[in-house]
């Protein structure tokens, strides 16, 4: 039945943006993580969205889906710290490409976005239920 | 008597806004989706439109043929949103206004659903008797 595609589309959204939530804390958490190789420090990762179609039986209404996760192409940041442990032979750290900034207004739209879908999922259960109690 | 004229519009009204409620649905999840454009029906013309396949029928051409007194009414026909502001990724939805629309189209369910219910109601006291 098509009402219940919302859940889908709903829900998909849902993971989506969870999947958006866990690379920004990945980030977050991984924004001091120094290396001395600068090829080898971490990158901030970004998930990239794609609309898919909900179901087969239907032609409205369109998903999210995740279509990859990519890695940002920025250069690290070079520190000079030669008394590091992790410095390279000229006393260089690599400290990764994660914008806190940045990750921050992602983190707060992915969880504005995450609750606009829980209140979607929610008015759409109550819609459904008030029909099936039609005619009682 | 059919069941489906007593009903009037308000079936077919019911349909369109759970249709209406599935693409403001998806407007809603595809907020951040890059090149995503809003897409919702004109209320008005695609309840004109169900009307009138309401009306049309199919023609029996063996006489065990099941009659099909109303056919399906097709999809309706979709519009993209016009922009107030689009986004430098090409997404043009307005989460504000979609919210909007889609409280409003709730409300509107709810109030076919009370049209509905009525009339259910008004043929079971007539069928009881009371």
């Amino acid at each position: 039945m098509s009402s219940f595609n919302v859940f889908d589309i709903a829900g998909s959204a849902l993971s989506a943006q969870s999947v958006r939530l866990n690379a920004t804390a990945s980030n977050l958490a991984n924004a001091d993580s120094v290396s001395g190789d600068p090829n080898a420090v971490y990158r901030a990762r970004h998930p990239v969205f794609a609309a898919v179609k909900a179901g087969l039986e239907s032609t409205l209404g369109a998903g999210v889906a995740v279509q990859g996760i990519v890695e940002s192409q920025l250069a690290p940041n070079a520190r000079h710290e030669p008394g590091n442990p992790l410095a390279d032979a000229d006393g260089y750290v690599y400290s990764p490409n994660v914008n806190a900034v940045e990750e921050m207004v992602d983190m707060i739209s992915a969880s504005r976005a995450y609750q606009n879908n829980v209140e979607v999922m929610n008015t759409a259960k109550e819609m459904l239920l008030a029909t099936l109690r039609l005619g009682q | 008597m059919n069941l489906d004229a007593h009903l009037g519009v308000h079936a077919q009204a019911l349909k369109l806004r759970s249709q209406r409620m599935q693409l403001l649905a998806s407007n809603l999840a595809n907020a951040d989706t890059p090149g995503y454009r809003a897409r919702d029906i004109d209320f008005r013309s695609a309840m004109a439109a169900a009307g009138q396949s309401e009306q049309a029928s199919l023609q029996r051409t063996h006489q065990r043929h099941l009659p099909a007194g109303n056919v399906q009414a097709e999809a309706p026909v979709l519009q993209y949103r016009t922009p107030l502001a689009p986004a430098l990724d090409g997404n043009t939805v307005d989460v504000q206004l979609e919210q909007a629309a889609f409280a409003q189209n709730t409300v509107r369910y709810q109030a076919t659903l009370q049209f509905l219910n009525s009339k259910l109601r008004g043929l079971m006291n007539a069928i009881t008797g009371q």
